[in-house]
């Protein structure tokens, strides 16, 4: 199955800004994370279709999972 | 006295005469600085139900205790007055390194009351304070009058706040430049100047100020200044993408208004967003006084070099008005700092006119020929203009967009809460912050409590934006919290990595008191109460603790926040009860004795 990743601020650096990546069933955010190598200390928010997700999040297919570093501003 | 400079700049502007008037340090402390002692002096001096654009409202020019100090970000100045626009006490804060530079000329405050016959300004170097003619820069842009000033007075290290050509035609979203780039932009603030025919005030300061315990404070400022270099949202978020760097994560939330907010998800943000701004237009970061964040922006567009768009302004230009196109949001930036125009209220003055047009009722006749229609990057250029010359219908628009909406029997269409025009955050999908910009004391503004920080960035902690389970709570500390950092003269982004500790520890050492954290806060509670007040008597009642009606009664109609509204009427009880306040929203004789006010 896929999911649909969006990569953010720093994170796009060598890698890209949007990106279907392949994963199986059982896949979590943490395992996509590993996949892509993004640092577990490097990440500030983790949205999967919106919403807070936390690293343990099973992901299904065709979830919008977004990865930003800590950013803050206003 | 150690962090006051203990002195006080009266100036009447009727007559001339300025007077040096000796700060009550007591006093001083009691309202922190900045915002609160300016705002004491407000309700003090200005009665409640003063004109704001007569010769009876006072403008206050306000340094906190840590204004001018070593320490991090410590330049900030406060504008406070009665606002012409909603008619609230306003408060605009504003960074760069004027209030840095009028605390070392030795002064805490400068109080401007009554009406100069003609254009003036005035010129503080050091101990030396005149009233000048300004009939020279008298409808010249924010940039021109502050280079030809500081040529006039002969000092290149002089530090400019300016009004531009909207502040001298009274519009009502007018703002106060200074550096050119550094607005004291809300709630109309350079209408009163304008009012006033003060144009500027030009500034050196040669003076140095001491902490009352020079080696506590190194070494708070040591600790300080290693929390900021750690934590990855000042040492590498603010200063790579400026606070830009925000506009993908609230429209990935689903909570970034689009079209005056009729919808709040865009496929497009990206093509606006800090990343691009960064990667496209970016010259080189810029800093304000003593900050190691350096989220200023320079950027190039047609060859043009200036400071911005920051993330509300490129939100209110773009999104809010369907634009996509960031070299036309950077050129409406620019004009709004030349004009001295709040790109907030601008932007979203124009997305309430797209609106208006497109439902029929602002006519093709009234538009000289450039359709306000949502997405049009030539209307967001030339609108801004012609709100900043006062030209047709951009004299209107220039009293912002609840008086133009008013103007066509739909006042509702304008996203405004008090009549100032909401940030870029749409309340029905982060509970919090809704109930927080209903209840701000100067109306529709992010930076009085910044909930967005724990609901959505996750910080200090994270906590569920839909839910409004303790909100109440975290609204009455983060508004308590900023009040006091607004006093102290510091920046609000240095809250992203240090708490209320971190600031007493910084109050105690450079002012020479041992205050607890809970004495700090109930300072800040303080100055929360007493705007209260001043709004209750200047007629601004309960009632207007509210949010435009399509924000509580229309569901967000599309993307990850779908369905949602906010729930105000669930929790503005919750809110008066966490304030100690009556069930009808009032402070208590009880509260307010507690207080000491």
């Amino acid at each position: 199955m896929t999911v649909e990743v969006r990569l953010f601020a720093s994170f796009r650096n060598g890698r890209f800004k949007m990106k279907d990546v392949e994963t199986e069933a059982g896949y979590s955010v943490g395992d996509v994370l590993g996949k892509l190598e993004i640092p577990v200390a490097e990440v500030g928010i983790l949205m999967v279709n919106g919403e807070s997700a936390a690293f343990e999040r099973t992901l299904a297919a065709g979830d919008v999972l977004a990865v930003f570093p800590a950013v803050g501003g206003g | 006295m150690a962090g006051y400079c203990g002195k006080i700049l009266r100036v009447n502007l009727t007559d001339g005469q300025i007077k040096q008037e000796t700060l009550d340090i007591s006093l001083a402390k009691k309202f922190v600085g900045g915002r609160g002692l300016a705002t004491y002096f407000i309700t003090q001096e200005v009665p409640a139900d003063t004109d704001a654009l007569g010769e009876g409202n006072k403008l206050i020019f306000s340094a906190g205790p840590l204004t001018g100090s070593k320490v991090p970000t410590g330049g900030r100045y406060m504008v406070v007055t009665k606002s012409p626009l909603s008619g609230t006490i306003a408060s605009s804060n504003s960074g760069g390194f004027f209030g840095a530079e009028l605390k070392h000329a030795g002064y805490d405050m400068i109080i401007f009351e009554g009406k100069s016959e003609k254009p003036c300004y005035l010129y503080i170097n050091d101990d030396v304070v005149e009233l000048k003619c300004a009939g020279k820069v008298w409808g010249k842009m924010v940039s021109e009058t502050t280079d030809a000033l500081i040529a006039e007075v002969g000092e290149d290290k002089a530090r400019v706040a300016a009004i531009g050509p909207a502040g001298e035609k009274l519009s009502l979203i007018a703002s106060i430049m200074n550096e050119k780039y550094r607005a004291a932009g809300r709630s109309g603030v350079g209408a009163v100047m304008g009012s006033k025919n003060l144009k500027a005030v030009v500034v050196r300061g040669t003076g140095k100020l001491a902490a009352a315990d020079e080696e506590k404070a190194k070494e708070v400022i040591k600790g300080v200044m290693e929390k900021i270099r750690q934590c990855d949202v000042t040492a590498k978020g603010l200063p790579a993408y400026g606070t830009a760097v925000l506009v993908n994560v609230i429209n990935e939330t689903g909570i970034y208004p689009t079209k005056n907010f009729m919808e709040a998800y865009t496929s497009r943000a990206d093509e606006t967003s800090g990343e691009t701004l960064a990667d496209k237009y970016l010259v080189k970061n810029t800093a304000c006084y003593r900050c190691p964040i350096a989220c200023g922006r320079l950027c190039k567009v047609d060859g043009v070099e200036a400071e911005g768009p920051e993330y509300e302004t490129i939100w209110a230009y773009s999104a809010d008005c369907g634009v996509y196109d960031l070299p036309a949001v950077i050129k409406a930036n620019n004009l709004c700092n030349e004009y001295g125009l709040d790109t907030i209220s601008a932007g979203a003055t124009i997305a309430c006119a797209m609106e208006l047009y497109e439902k029929g009722l602002i006519k093709d006749e009234e538009l000289d020929g450039v359709p306000l229609e949502f997405g049009s990057s030539e209307a967001i250029v030339e609108w801004t203009r012609k709100m900043g010359a006062g030209e047709g219908l951009g004299a209107k628009m220039a009293m912002g967009s609840y008086r133009l909406a008013e103007s066509y029997g739909r006042a509702e269409l304008s996203m405004s809460v008090k009549k100032l025009e909401l940030p870029a955050y749409d309340p029905r999908g982060v509970q919090g912050y809704g109930l927080q910009v209903a209840t701000t004391n100067r109306g529709g503004c992010h930076v009085r409590g910044y909930l967005i920080s724990p609901e959505i960035l996750g910080l200090p902690e994270s906590i569920a934006r839909t839910s409004i389970e303790g909100k109440a709570g975290w609204v009455k500390v983060f508004q308590d919290l900023t009040a006091v950092i607004d006093s102290l003269g510091m920046c609000l982004f240095t809250s992203f990595a240090i708490g209320a500790d971190d600031y007493t520890d910084l109050f105690n050492a450079v002012v020479g008191e041992e205050w607890t954290g809970a004495e700090l806060l109930k300072a800040g509670e303080r100055i929360w109460n007493m705007e209260r007040m001043f709004n209750l008597a200047a007629g601004i009642e309960p009632c207007e603790d509210k949010l435009p009606k399509r924000l509580v009664d229309e569901p967000i109609p599309a993307g990850p926040s779908k369905g949602q509204v906010h729930r105000l009427a669930e929790l503005l009880p919750q809110y008066y009860k966490e304030r100690g306040w009556s069930e009808e929203g009032k402070p208590c004789a009880e509260k307010l004795a507690a207080l000491g006010i």
